[in-house]
């Protein structure tokens, strides 16, 4: 049964039906329903809900909670996926599963409350310290937020690391019809949690190596499980066929908008395929090798300056012209907007 | 056959302390693990490591561990107490993670009056980067970023953490005690025995802030150290329970 509802409050009822049962969270518009919605409906199923002191407290609780073995959550917008980069840092580095859902708005600093799609290189490259990288879901509906969710905590738990879903406020805020699946999670072995012993070895969760010998082979290990992931969990829409004479490359709510902008070319005589990441690390970069040889330009298009263009060039290697086109600041671009953009593109205007 | 009269508490791991000669960690250490076993909650205790010299408290205690980013192990206390409520959970932090990056979170901690224990070790110093000004260092206490002393004009008064944690409404036991000599290391294992009942007990949030000496940092001989905490120390930050709910509502 399909019900209407608001992407932040389907992203609490995916997680709450996936089994998380903690959320820390602290208010910031525009991801202030998914705080209001945990404060009730997780104490309803029975989980805890702290409203933390900052962005900073919520992340550490989460990883605390998580080192205790709970599957748990928070969620924040850019100035406050920000303060939280510390806090994944560390989650990465004692290998600590935990789902973070980033709905992003305007920036740089406070800038505005808006949508956009600037916080790409926050959410894929990272601003903690050290050698990590984090799975990122960049759901483009609020039906794909909601089983994104769920899949990030099975992401999560399987290769121990923390995962975000990366919406914007677009998302966030609107509302579509929903249905949600049954998640199917498994068990994920959880004995290096902390907590009551009944006799086992002590565990020890931790991010501190001060032998450099020690510490580079554990970090190697890690990039084995990135590898893994990269192999495994990398997701892309592609509808690029042979006679296509330009891909636009677009993700989460621009990818809505460029499919409307790619009907409005075809109509106008012009071929055009997508090419969709749904996870922006790992990136797909196999979608862009052997691309037909009708395809003369890729054209990246985002709500930014132009963040995601410097993988879509690395993918491309070289190999096409890579355009960008983009609004920011919480302005949105319109179909026919993009459609007059890439047309001038492909007629060398 | 000799009878056994004092042995190392099954509350420590085997492997050797790090800490500088005259350092009272170890002291400290020994008085956690003691009351964890006495308690009978070892088996259930998770440490919350911090960042400072204690940063490698993990190796040391004999019981599950969380190492902290600085200043934030309350909040991962919280984390832990809030999904694991059966584990006693407790953190162990020196006065540059807890009176100065971490102040935000061991007050809305209190706040929220967790049920966990706070170790709070001051030596009025940064000891593990190398003897650098803290919020407790005292006026004209020399260290590596105040070489000419701490000036008030410039860096203000000491932070008294105590008397701070004992104003917040949902704090529950508040005690400051010293580890210098024998008399009041005694009284140190009796507030950090009480700090853990009480969340044994569901009571809420208590805290033992310990005064303690930094030998190398403070550039004087271990003995000289605990003559300054005597005169230089328990005078500015007086000794005593600074809140006991439990005696208020009694």
């Amino acid at each position: 049964m399909k019900i209407l509802m608001k992407g932040n409050e389907a992203i609490c009822e995916a997680a709450i039906r996936a089994g998380c049962v903690g959320f820390f969270g602290y208010p910031i518009t525009p991801q202030n329903e998914v705080p209001e919605y945990m404060s009730t409906k997780m104490a309803e199923s029975g989980g805890t809900f702290v409203q933390a002191e900052s962005e900073v407290a919520a992340i550490n609780m989460v990883y605390g909670a998580s080192a205790a073995g709970a599957r748990v959550m928070t969620s924040s917008s850019s100035p406050g996926i920000a303060l939280k980069q510390e806090g994944i840092s560390y989650l990465a580095a004692a290998d600590l599963p935990c789902l973070i859902v980033s709905v992003s708005r305007s920036g740089p600093g406070l800038a505005g409350i808006l949508p956009s799609q600037s916080d790409y290189f926050q959410a894929t490259k990272g601003g903690g310290n050290g050698d990590y990288y984090m799975p990122v879901f960049a759901p483009n509906s609020v039906q794909e937020a909601t089983d994104f969710v769920q899949k990030s905590f099975e992401v999560a738990e399987r290769y121990r690391t923390p995962v975000m879903v990366l919406i914007d406020g677009l998302l966030g805020q609107m509302m579509e019809p929903v249905e949600f699946s049954a998640p199917n999670i498994p068990q994920f072995d959880k004995s290096w949690a902390v907590g009551p012993r009944n006799g086992r070895e002590r565990n020890i969760r931790n991010s501190l190596d001060l032998s450099p010998e020690s510490l580079e082979q554990t970090n190697i290990r890690r990039f084995k499980r990135y590898d893994e992931i990269i192999a495994n969990e990398t997701r892309v829409e592609s509808t690029v066929q042979d006679g296509d004479e330009v891909v636009v490359v677009a993700y989460g709510t621009s990818a809505r908008i460029a499919v409307n902008a790619i009907e409005e070319l075809g109509a106008a005589g012009i071929k055009a395929g997508l090419i969709r990441p749904i996870t922006l690390w790992p990136f797909p970069n196999a979608a862009f090798q052997n691309l037909p040889a009708s395809v003369k330009h890729v054209v990246v298009v985002e709500l930014s300056q132009g963040q995601m263009v410097f993988d879509v060039k690395l993918a491309v290697a070289g190999k096409l012209p890579v355009h960008f086109y983009g609004r920011n600041g919480g302005m949105i671009f319109e179909s026919p907007e993009i459609a007059r953009e890439v047309t001038k593109i492909v007629r060398g205007e | 056959m000799g009878k056994v009269v004092y042995e190392k508490s099954a509350g420590l791991t085997d492997s050797p302390m790090s800490y500088c000669p005259g350092c009272l960690h170890g002291t400290i250490h020994k008085l956690v693990a003691e009351s964890l076993v006495e308690l009978g909650v070892l088996d259930r205790s998770v440490l919350v490591a911090s960042v400072g010299c204690s940063v490698v408290a993990y190796q040391f205690y004999n019981c599950d561990a969380v190492q902290a980013a600085h200043g934030r192990a309350p909040a991962v206390a919280t984390g832990i107490k809030r999904v694991s409520p059966e584990s006693i959970v407790f953190t162990y932090q020196g006065d540059g993670d807890l009176a100065a990056i971490g102040t935000s979170e061991i007050i809305h901690a209190a706040h929220r009056g967790e049920n966990i224990t706070v170790i709070f070790v001051n030596n009025a110093i940064y000891g593990m980067t190398g003897g650098q000004m803290a919020p407790t260092t005292l006026i004209t206490q020399k260290t590596s970023t105040s070489p000419k002393g701490r000036v008030e004009n410039q860096a203000g008064l000491p932070m008294k953490v105590s008397e701070m944690m004992a104003q917040i409404p949902s704090s529950y036991y508040i005690e400051r005690v010293s580890a210098h000599n024998v008399p009041n290391i005694l009284k140190t294992k009796k507030a950090i025995t009480k700090a853990f009942r009480n969340q044994i007990d569901g009571k809420g949030f208590s805290m033992v802030e310990i005064l303690s000496t930094c030998p190398i940092g403070w550039h004087v001989t271990p003995v000289e150290a605990t003559k300054f905490v005597e005169s230089a120390m328990v005078p500015y930050f007086p000794l005593g329970v600074y809140k006991d709910e439990g005696e208020v509502r009694s």
